[in-house]
């Protein structure tokens, strides 16, 4: 893991551990996947379900407006001081994998301002099967899809399906009328991703989010030790 | 020095936020001003002779070693939009961010602990290429290519341009950039000569309103 | 050295103000020279009015103009002139050049707000105006540029305007334009067909405490805080009555 090491000066470049200070910095957990399965809702969610244990910010990607912070606002999952939208110049992808710079601000300036913080969620603008986190922003990643896209995504694989540290199948409350045989998806999901876990969740239940919370709780837990 | 350097430098992959801005061409786009390759030309030739001209000499200027405080002070002079002193500055901590994980030097930290929420964007250009080992020269040509691949981009992204046609007029603006790159190199060696005040002020009128115009709008693929 | 030589006329005139004492304001030099004629004109209040009387055509290509003016502390000038002035080519073909220097000291307040520069077909002149400013001084600067006469192909026309407030430079601004100027000049970057240009700087001390609100004005001018105590107006438009009225309602937001 981590070796401890203090620094004196300038920010960190990167995906060090510790904030300039020699303090731990929060853990940076992203959510990605395709445009409408649910990534903001997970992250609403989530944040209801996180906020009165953990010291939490979220930073949004969003395509062409603000309309993903905008919502979490509405929503008022955290105070407004506590969401960032970064602007990716229609290209999420790239503002999350290949040119991180601007997110990396983003979450440096959540913990300069509003920290000290446990965790930051960041949150990818909809985008295709190949979008994942650099390794240099954040320390896991979650891909959210739906039932409703086809069940046939797991079997199709790409980066963000098989490599993702949390797979999530959401809206499984609609299956039955969309037609999408769960198990062939769990089983392909099983074939794609070997022991790297999948949650199948409907955010309609009741407190339908605890299973992506208490994997969040294990990765922190992990990650504060 | 590597000039092959200068490459990883002036490249649109090169990880310092760049992809994001549009650099004045999605507010003219939107104004009508820009409908095709030949607005797309006229657009990136005067921003190259104006915005680009002055971040080549400021950036050649840094390469120069002018003080860097005195420099971004005359960067805040020539960027009367707050929107784009913004914009500068946010691309400078990024371009720092960048450019110390490819090149450490005391001088690039010395920079950031100075400038925490960041630089004008040309001056960490000219400290970026100094640090790589680059001359003046170098820092105006990388100054200048920025000055116009950017709204070039961004142009294909907004108008779905042809990416060829976008090429083109990049390709055709190249005369005009050694010229600029001369002329900005010049400008820095009087102001390591003679003070700041020596270095160019060319504007643009309407890149200053339409950076403005286009901060205020709620919907925009764009940061800038 | 004032005078006409075979170039163009080389010309400075010059202008200081200083407070009576008793709240008024004197003009102890009020020195026209060459085409730049000053009448002194009546005012209300505690400012002194001055008015630059085109005394001769011009500038004209190979013409050396300049016009200084301070401002002691205390005192109160504005500065007027009674036409537009007209860039013309002269004999030569040379470049033109009018310099102007605006000097405002501490609790001093200088209105510079002439009439438009035309730039006409043929000329060639490049305009400087400096404004250096003590903390506390305060200033309101009006330029506008015309490019051609009606329906007239502009000259070439280089305008560079710094301002300065406590030895810090808040403004420094080149526009090139007309033939000649580096390309793109009239594309979507820079005038894109606009034959009026014009600024509005207003410096206030208060200004450093309350920036003013950056807000468009219509879709060709902008209202911006600069970096220092200085706000500014930066517009376009088709001509100079269209530019004068945007640059006008801007004045009255600001109230200067």
């Amino acid at each position: 893991m981590h070796l401890d090491h203090t620094h004196s000066g300038p920010a960190a470049v990167s995906a060090d551990a510790h904030r300039p200070d020699g303090a731990r910095r929060a853990l940076r957990i992203g959510l990605g996947g395709p445009v409408g399965s649910g990534k903001t809702a997970t992250v609403a969610a989530l944040c209801r379900a996180l906020r009165d244990e953990l010291s939490l910010a979220v930073v949004t990607n969003d395509i062409y407006t603000r309309e993903d912070a905008a919502f979490l606002l509405r929503e008022a999952v955290l105070p407004p001081e506590r969401i960032t939208a970064v602007e990716t110049g229609a290209c999420p992808h790239t503002a999350i994998r290949d040119d991180i710079s601007a997110n990396l601000e983003a979450v440096e300036d959540l913990e300069d301002e509003v920290g000290p913080l446990d965790l930051i969620l960041v949150e990818s603008g909809g985008d295709n099967l190949t979008a994942t986190f650099s390794k240099g922003l954040v320390d896991a990643q979650i891909f959210v899809i739906d039932v409703a896209g086809g069940d046939d995504i797991p079997r199709k694989g790409g980066p963000g399906v098989t490599t993702a540290d949390l797979l999530v199948v959401n809206k499984t409350d609609l299956a039955p009328y969309v037609g999408s045989d769960l198990t062939r998806m769990a089983a392909d999901a099983k074939a794609q991703r070997a022991e790297l876990p999948v949650v199948f969740q409907s955010l309609r239940t009741e407190d339908g989010v605890a299973d992506v919370a208490a994997w969040v709780r294990e990765r922190l837990a992990a990650w504060t030790v | 020095m590597s000039r092959a350097a200068l490459l990883v430098l002036a490249d649109g992959r090169f990880p310092a936020g760049g992809h994001a801005h549009s650099g004045g061409a999605e507010a003219a786009v939107r104004a009508g001003r820009i409908t095709d390759a030949a607005h797309l030309e006229d657009f990136c030739r005067g921003r190259l002779h104006t915005a680009g001209l002055v971040a080549g000499a400021l950036a050649a200027a840094a390469v120069l070693g002018v003080d860097v405080r005195e420099l971004d002070a005359a960067a805040d002079a020539r960027t009367p939009s707050p929107a784009l002193r913004t914009a500068a500055r946010r691309l400078g901590r990024q371009l720092l961010r960048a450019a110390r994980a490819s090149w450490p030097a005391s001088e690039l930290d010395a920079l950031a602990r100075e400038f925490p929420k960041g630089a004008h964007q040309p001056v960490v250009l000219g400290l970026a290429a100094r640090a790589a080992g680059l001359g003046p020269d170098d820092a105006a040509y990388c100054a200048a290519y920025e000055s116009v691949s950017g709204p070039a981009t961004a142009t294909v992204r907004l108008l779905s341009l042809d990416p060829f046609d976008a090429t083109g007029v990049l390709a055709r603006l190249a005369p005009a950039m050694d010229s600029v790159a001369d002329r900005a190199v010049a400008a820095a060696r009087r102001a390591a000569a003679e003070g700041v005040d020596a270095l160019p002020a060319a504007s643009g009128p309407l890149l200053e309103v339409g950076a403005e115009w286009h901060a205020a709008w709620p919907v925009r693929l764009f940061a800038s | 050295m004032d005078g006409v030589t075979t170039t163009g006329v080389r010309a400075h005139a010059r202008i200081a103000a200083r407070a009576d004492g008793r709240g008024g304001t004197l003009l102890p030099v009020l020195d026209g020279a060459g085409p730049l004629a000053l009448r002194r004109v009546r005012s209300t209040g505690a400012e002194a009015r001055v008015m630059v009387v085109g005394a001769m055509s011009g500038p004209l290509g190979g013409d050396r103009l300049a016009l200084s003016a301070s401002v002691a502390e205390g005192a109160r000038l504005h500065v007027g002139s009674a036409a537009a002035t007209i860039a013309l080519p002269g004999q030569t073909g040379d470049e033109a050049r009018y310099d102007v220097r605006l000097d405002v000291a501490e609790g001093a307040e200088l209105h510079w707000l002439p009439e438009q520069l035309i730039s006409a077909g043929g000329s060639d002149l490049y305009v400087t105006t400096r404004a250096e400013l003590a903390a506390g001084a305060g200033l309101v600067l009006r330029e506008e540029q015309v490019l051609g006469r009606a329906g007239e192909e502009p000259g070439r026309l280089t305008s560079r305007l710094t301002v300065r407030v406590a030895g810090r430079t808040v403004l420094d601004q080149e526009l090139s334009c007309g033939p000649g100027a580096p390309g793109g000049w009239d594309g979507p970057a820079v005038l894109a067909g606009h034959r009026a240009v014009g600024q509005l700087v207003v410096v206030r001390p208060e200004f450093a405490e309350r920036p003013v609100q950056a807000q468009a004005l219509g879709e060709c001018a902008v209202l911006i805080p600069l970096a220092g105590p200085a706000a500014l107006v930066s517009a376009v438009a088709p001509d100079a009555l269209r530019l004068r009225g945007l640059l006008d309602e801007a004045r009255s937001l600001l109230a200067a």
